[in-house]
């Protein structure tokens, strides 16, 4: 069995008393694109949350493993340099602070104590992936989202997982909000960064999205858990059909393995 | 010696936080009573105008009641008694570096100063104490005419011109404090610029407390002729000492018609010394005044540089920073006194409060009924770091008369668990988060700081923020 995964195991999660996730178990191994999908208060954003280790949650069994190694217990700083981002679907503004320092910043916490980040390699290597993805050059010397439109902050997303060369990206609604030409430039982004060395995650409402980033795999999540994995038809037939028949058919499934355990 | 030249001013609080053993060769005992005004004016041998005039400040002192009234009770902890008031080693001040004591060049070096000298200064006045130790006045300056030196050679040197503006600005009578600094002032800069001389590169002051209980009373006073334009800033780092020290200086500029002049302190006191500063500045017709002020350290600070927009098109600013950090105070903000007709100014105060520290803003701005065409810009936003923290705004705002303008905004914000969880996603730890985040916040103003400066304040700012989360 390889290591080179992000494996979800068994993962149980509250927030205060309230049961969010109820045995999710998942594996994405680099070099995939899995994509989840799943109704709204399926429990998509919080899974992406509590992988990144937000505050608010407690796991309360299970595991995530990034390459073999447990990531629970450690500061959402620790998850982050060890290789897991999240591409938020609410990105959160930092007045003041442009992108450019920003990513500076979050590359140089990368860096062992004493040792400096090169200034002009790193604005080499920013001009470079903001070539790359279409990003015009006065972009990033905005601050970090401040008024900035949908389409906007999510392709400041993307250049920071550009940037940060995450090994496992998980990528939350980053459709929401997007018109269609919007959604276009940031798939194409995020295309542009699939390979052999990263796996993904999307996680998403819409099926619309997976016609632009195709997904190796498709897994169903209901009421904290997959209840249905399956390749990129499993979206279309979810887009032509609705949830309801896969949580009729599977959820009852799911609960019956869950309470068997 | 180093010869390097890196514009790396180190005065962080670890540095500052020492102390040589110092011969004090003139020394006015604790308390203040007229005969420490007596000594003080001998050892200075002062004109007699200048004795006349302490003992006016004194008397004044002891009229005056001590702000309370609105202020923190905190003042009521300074014991006027325990105070020396002054202190020196008699002197004179420095015209090169080769001339200055060694035990003194050791305290400069640990502050950079040498460093700092060479790349940028056109001119060094630095505060060794009560007396100027070193002084050394760059040949362009002298040559363009301007007058560059310690107050105290200042009044004695250039009677005719130091006398003019003297205690004009700020009376001695203005405030308890100003009326103890007209009293026993000692040190500070005087700095004339003659008319259409534009002083290329800022002058540089530094200053130095190094005695226990030693209140530092430095004036200053700065001229700026007809369009004439000038920048100084000062820069100040304290050691640390187990009881209170006092500093209390005044500072007054004039700037004649059309005149520029701009003041830049970047202050970094120890957590024990009470820092009450009067500041202002006299605008003549198109003339421009701007205070930057970064207020870091002390136990209490109350400073609000202000501007008397005396003639038409005069403009005055106020740029100011506060961190108040664990159990300190900043009780800063501006005064605006709009005395003629299309006068305008401008209020930018941001503070940042940690751990049980205190930022209270206090703005004046005054516009009387008969002007016309004045405006106010006022613009003060606060952000708070810990539950404990403190900010408070007192904007006391009159406007009068048709046809002028104000306008006021007030913010307090906190940086939210959400932005920090978002920074640490990204890899920085939660300290480094927070930092990131203050030096967001200040980051707009701190860009109007020379370069060197805003690389140190944002060394400060780091520093302060260490410990203060978690």
């Amino acid at each position: 069995m390889t290591t080179h995964s992000l494996s979800i195991r068994d993962l149980h999660a509250s927030i205060g008393d309230k049961p969010i996730l109820k045995g999710l178990s998942l594996e994405i191994p680099k070099g995939q694109v899995h994509a989840i999908m799943g109704k709204n208060g399926a429990g998509k954003s919080t899974l992406a949350k509590i992988m990144a280790g937000h505050p608010d949650y407690t796991v309360t069994s299970g595991d995530v493993l990034l390459d073999g190694q447990s990531i629970l217990g450690l500061e959402p700083d620790v998850r982050a340099r060890l290789g897991l981002f999240l591409a938020f679907q609410y990105p959160m503004e930092i007045p003041g602070v442009t992108i450019a320092n920003f990513i500076r910043a979050a590359l140089q916490a990368r860096l062992p104590e004493g040792e400096e980040l090169e200034a002009t390699d790193y604005y080499a290597k920013l001009y470079a992936k903001m070539d790359a993805l279409s990003v015009p050059r006065n972009f990033t010397s905005r601050s970090v989202n401040e008024g900035f439109s949908g389409g906007e902050k999510k392709r400041c997303e993307i250049l920071q997982m550009a940037m940060l060369e995450p090994s496992y990206a998980v990528l939350d609604e980053t459709d929401s909000g997007l018109d269609i030409d919007a959604l276009k430039i940031v798939s194409a982004g995020v295309n542009a960064l699939r390979g052999p060395n990263i796996g993904m995650l999307v996680i998403t409402h819409y099926q619309r999205l997976l016609d632009y980033i195709v997904p190796d795999k498709v897994h169903v999540m209901s009421e904290g858990r997959i209840i249905l994995s399956g390749d990129k038809d499993l979206a279309l037939k979810l887009e032509a059909e609705g949830y309801d028949w896969v949580e009729k058919e599977h959820g009852a499934k799911a609960t019956e393995r869950a309470l068997a355990v | 010696m180093s010869t390097d030249t890196k514009p790396d001013i180190d005065i962080d609080r670890s540095i500052g936080d020492f102390r040589y053993e110092m011969d004090y060769a003139y020394d006015a005992g604790v308390g203040l009573s007229e005969a420490t005004i007596d000594y003080i004016s001998d050892v200075k041998k002062d004109p007699d105008w200048v004795r006349a005039f302490r003992k006016e400040g004194y008397r004044k002192f002891l009229e005056k009641p001590m702000p309370t009234n609105w202020a923190t009770k905190d003042l009521e902890n300074i014991v006027f008694e325990n105070i020396r008031y002054y202190l020196s080693q008699g002197q004179v001040p420095k015209r090169s570096w080769d001339e200055v004591p060694d035990d003194i060049k050791k305290t400069f070096e640990r502050l950079g100063i040498p460093e700092q000298e060479r790349k940028f200064l056109s001119g060094v006045e630095a505060q060794f104490d009560s007396e100027a130790a070193y002084s050394n006045i760059k040949a362009a300056v002298g040559e363009q005419g301007v007058i560059f030196v310690g107050s105290t050679d200042g009044l004695k040197e250039h009677p005719e011109i130091f006398k003019k503006w003297f205690g004009k600005v700020i009376p001695s009578g203005d405030n308890k404090f100003s009326a103890l600094n007209s009293a026993v002032f000692s040190g500070g800069s005087f700095i004339y610029v003659p008319p259409g001389v534009k002083v290329k590169h800022p002058l540089q002051a530094y200053f130095r407390i190094n005695a226990q209980n030693f209140g530092q009373f430095e004036r200053t006073l700065i001229i700026a002729d007809e369009g004439a334009e000038l920048t100084y800033m000062e820069g100040c780092t304290a050691p640390k000492f187990e009881t209170a020290t006092l500093h209390s200086a005044v500072v007054e500029l004039v700037a004649l018609k059309g005149a520029k002049i701009q003041y830049i302190t970047v202050q970094n006191w120890s957590s024990n010394v009470f820092n009450l500063v009067t500041k202002r500045g006299l605008a003549h017709e198109d003339a421009e005044i701007k205070w930057i002020d970064c207020n870091i350290g002390s136990r209490l600070t109350m400073k609000y540089p202000g501007v008397v927009m005396k003639g038409k098109g005069a403009r005055g600013e106020v740029v100011s920073i506060a961190l108040s950090g664990d159990g300190q105070h900043q009780d800063t903000g501006a005064k605006m006194i709009h005395a003629a007709d299309n006068t305008t100014s401008n209020i930018i105060s941001k503070s940042i409060s940690l751990g049980t520290g205190r930022s209270t803003y206090r703005g004046m701005v005054h516009v009387p009924k008969h002007l016309k065409g004045c405006k106010n810009n006022t613009e003060c936003d606060a952000l708070l770091i810990n539950t404990n923290s403190r900010t408070d705004t007192y904007p006391a705002i009159s406007v009068r008369g048709q046809g002028n303008a104000v306008q006021h905004e007030a913010s307090v914000s906190q940086i939210s668990s959400e932005q920090i969880f978002y920074m640490q996603q990204r890899g920085l730890s939660e300290a480094a988060a927070m930092s990131l985040a203050v030096n967001g916040f200040v980051n707009d103003l701190v860009q109007q700081f020379p370069m060197e400066y805003s690389v140190e304040l944002k060394r400060l700012i780091d520093l302060e923020m260490e410990g203060s989360v978690g």
